[in-house]
């Protein structure tokens, strides 16, 4: 498995809650190729965050890796100090965040945070961290970056913030680049203009970018695989074409099918996906989806279907797919 | 900003007038005067006194009067401190409470905050706990009782700290604690939770997401934003603990403002009661004018209009 930018080995992340051991990430493995765009789609709780998070050893205190190995760029990152992480913090793998608004902070110019990105790793002068400064508000498409280098986040509009998160992420070159939402919190026009930065920006510096996200329509512009997540699970992964011309799994199909489609007849109205997400702290013994599914078998609700495998890349874990295969396996009656 | 100082010291001005009527008012309706515990005082001698001072004219000349000599910055002539001004009184005695004071402000400062900043980063630990119940009980127990019983202990068992006056650096180690205990424990619990708040934020996640080492985040990064609450109050507390504590002037045999601002009123030292609330006043309308100055620098989204 080596040449691989990020490698994840069937990673158990738990919340240790005073109610309870919350499931957040329950064998997650994830591969990415240096240069590679993954995306992580799914809802809310689904562990996508978490899961990048633990990758920057971001996770809240309370949450621990209980199992497998999270490879990053030939550290074990699952095994680093908190020490070891800062180091490779801002400079190899860098984050931005969902909300642009908040992320910055209020009381400093955003010369001084971008040059503290600069400067926090390697030991550039004031002087050439404030020229690395302004090089990167110009290479994030911000004018005047000498007079931008003096304001402060307030006195900038939200997509003009995402750009100086995008720029502070890129301080130092990192070979992965974490977008947690990048554009939700921003207006629709803000968010074409953000993407088309990124994937310039990609294209520019070559970096891998794990694209974290709920809205398919992004990820479909930008990513060369995707992995679906559903309750701290990947369901689905595959490459962007496996995933939207594809699908396996009755979960990605529901996606699908919940995007708006405005080609069609003029008052279509949604497909949602009905039910309620699962409880982690509970987390069913069968298919976490098995609850919402409209497929729903009885194996389903008794055993976690194993992974299904319907090309080099492209693998689901569904039992209508895993059926045929575990019969064979058990020669049951199932 | 420099137009913005000139409007609020003219508000600041017309403040301190409405005090100085207000309390010119309320003062004279209170019954008795600054004779009337005077032994056996004929009629004619008390009439000579008031002639003396002004008082047996009619309240709003003497108001008139007064506003007018006030203007010239002069308080009048003390009543029961034969041959001393009112600026003398405040000219001699502030500074000693001011000192004392001044110290006071700053140990609780250089203890509340940092106190309150552990306190949320160990939140719910046992540290924070500790600190919670100190600073609980801080807020709760009365100045005369720790300045007493650090009285019985130190000074009089002990032998190690003077008991009054305020004569070396030793003697300042009681009144100063005594002082600042209350506004050290109340720093600390807004510390905490304006830390508390200040940790949730995701600037603090940005700053822990570019590499910044714990220590630097906090000092940078946390520390400017949380400390907005703490400065809010430094202005009321340090006008109010430089201008004297009565209490713990009393207990310590310190001769500073505090203890005249009380004892004038029920000697009716009309002169010396004015004195002194105007001063107060006019020290808090400065305090918080600088206050709000302060914050202009410390967070660049408030804008003095």
């Amino acid at each position: 498995m080596d040449g691989n930018l990020v490698d994840i080995k069937h990673e158990k992340l738990s919340f240790f809650t005073p109610v309870g051991e919350v499931k957040a990430l329950n064998d997650v493995s994830i591969c990415m190729k240096e240069g590679e765009v993954l995306g992580i789609v799914g809802e809310s709780g689904s562990g996508k965050s978490v899961t990048a998070y633990s990758l920057m050893g971001l996770t809240a205190d309370n949450g621990k890796i209980v199992d497998g190995e999270v490879n990053f760029n030939g550290h074990r990152i699952d095994l680093m100090t908190e020490k070891e992480m800062r180091k490779i913090r801002g400079k190899e793998i860098s984050i931005i965040f969902q909300d642009p608004m908040t992320s910055l902070n209020p009381v400093y110019t955003i010369g001084n945070q971008i040059e503290e990105a600069v400067r926090v790793h390697g030991d550039k002068s004031a002087a050439e961290a404030k020229a690395r400064a302004a090089e990167l508000l110009n290479l994030v498409g911000i004018n005047e970056p000498e007079k931008r280098l003096k304001q402060y986040p307030h006195e900038l509009s939200g997509g003009m913030r995402q750009r100086v998160m995008i720029a502070i992420a890129l301080a130092c070159e990192p070979k992965l680049l974490i977008a947690d939402e990048p554009t939700t919190a921003l207006d629709v026009t803000i968010q074409a203009q953000i993407l088309e930065l990124m994937n310039d920006l990609k294209q520019k510096l070559g970096m891998g970018i794990m694209l974290i996200t709920h809205d398919l329509g992004v990820v479909a512009s930008m990513c060369d695989n995707i992995a679906v997540m559903y309750a701290g699970e990947i369901v689905e992964y595959g490459s962007a074409d496996d995933i939207f011309y594809e699908p396996k799994h009755e979960y990605t199909k529901g996606l699908l099918r919940s995007i708006p489609k405005f080609q069609e007849k003029e008052y279509s109205a949604l497909v949602p996906i009905e039910g309620q997400p699962v409880d982690l702290l509970n987390p069913p013994k069968g298919c976490p989806f098995a609850p919402r599914c409209d497929s729903c078998m009885k194996i389903c609700l008794r055993e976690k279907p194993d992974r299904t495998d319907f090309g080099e890349h492209h693998y689901a874990r569904c039992w209508l797919h895993a059926k045929a295969a575990f019969e064979s396996r058990q020669g049951g009656d199932r | 900003m420099v137009k913005y100082i000139i409007k609020r010291i003219l508000m600041g001005i017309l403040t301190a007038f409405i005090v100085a009527t207000l309390t010119f008012f309320i003062m004279n309706l209170v019954p008795g005067g600054p004779f009337l515990s005077e032994k056996a005082v004929t009629p004619q001698a008390q009439a000579a006194m008031e002639a003396k001072y002004g008082l047996d004219k009619p309240l709003f000349i003497q108001y008139l009067t007064y506003m007018g000599d006030l203007l010239h910055g002069d308080m009048g002539v003390s009543i029961k401190k034969r041959g001393f001004t009112v600026n003398d009184i405040i000219g001699n005695k502030f500074p000693v409470s001011a000192r004392l004071g001044g110290l006071a402000v700053l140990v609780s400062v250089c203890i509340g905050v940092p106190l309150g900043s552990i306190a949320a980063f160990k939140r719910g630990k046992t540290l924070d706990n500790v600190i919670i119940v100190f600073s609980t009980a801080g807020i709760a127990i009365p100045s005369f009782l720790t300045s007493t019983l650090m009285m019985y202990f130190l000074s009089v068992k002990l032998k190690l700290l003077p008991s009054l006056g305020l004569d070396s650096p030793a003697s300042y180690i009681m009144p100063v604690i005594a002082l600042s205990l209350y506004p050290t424990c109340y720093i600390a619990r807004l510390m905490r939770s304006s830390m508390l708040d200040v940790i949730g934020q995701d600037y603090m996640r940005t700053a822990r997401a570019k590499g910044v080492t714990t220590f630097k985040s906090i000092f940078k990064h946390a520390l400017r934003n949380a400390i907005l609450p703490v400065v809010t109050y430094l202005g009321p507390l340090l006008a109010s603990l430089m201008t004297g504590s009565f209490i713990i002037e009393k207990i310590f045999t310190i001769p500073g403002l505090g203890h005249e601002f009380v004892s004038a009123i029920p000697s009716r030292d009309y002169p010396l009661i004015m004195g002194t609330t105007i001063f107060l006043a006019c020290f808090i309308i400065v305090m918080n004018v600088v206050v709000d100055i302060a914050y202009a620098f410390i967070d660049p989204r408030i804008k003095l209009k």
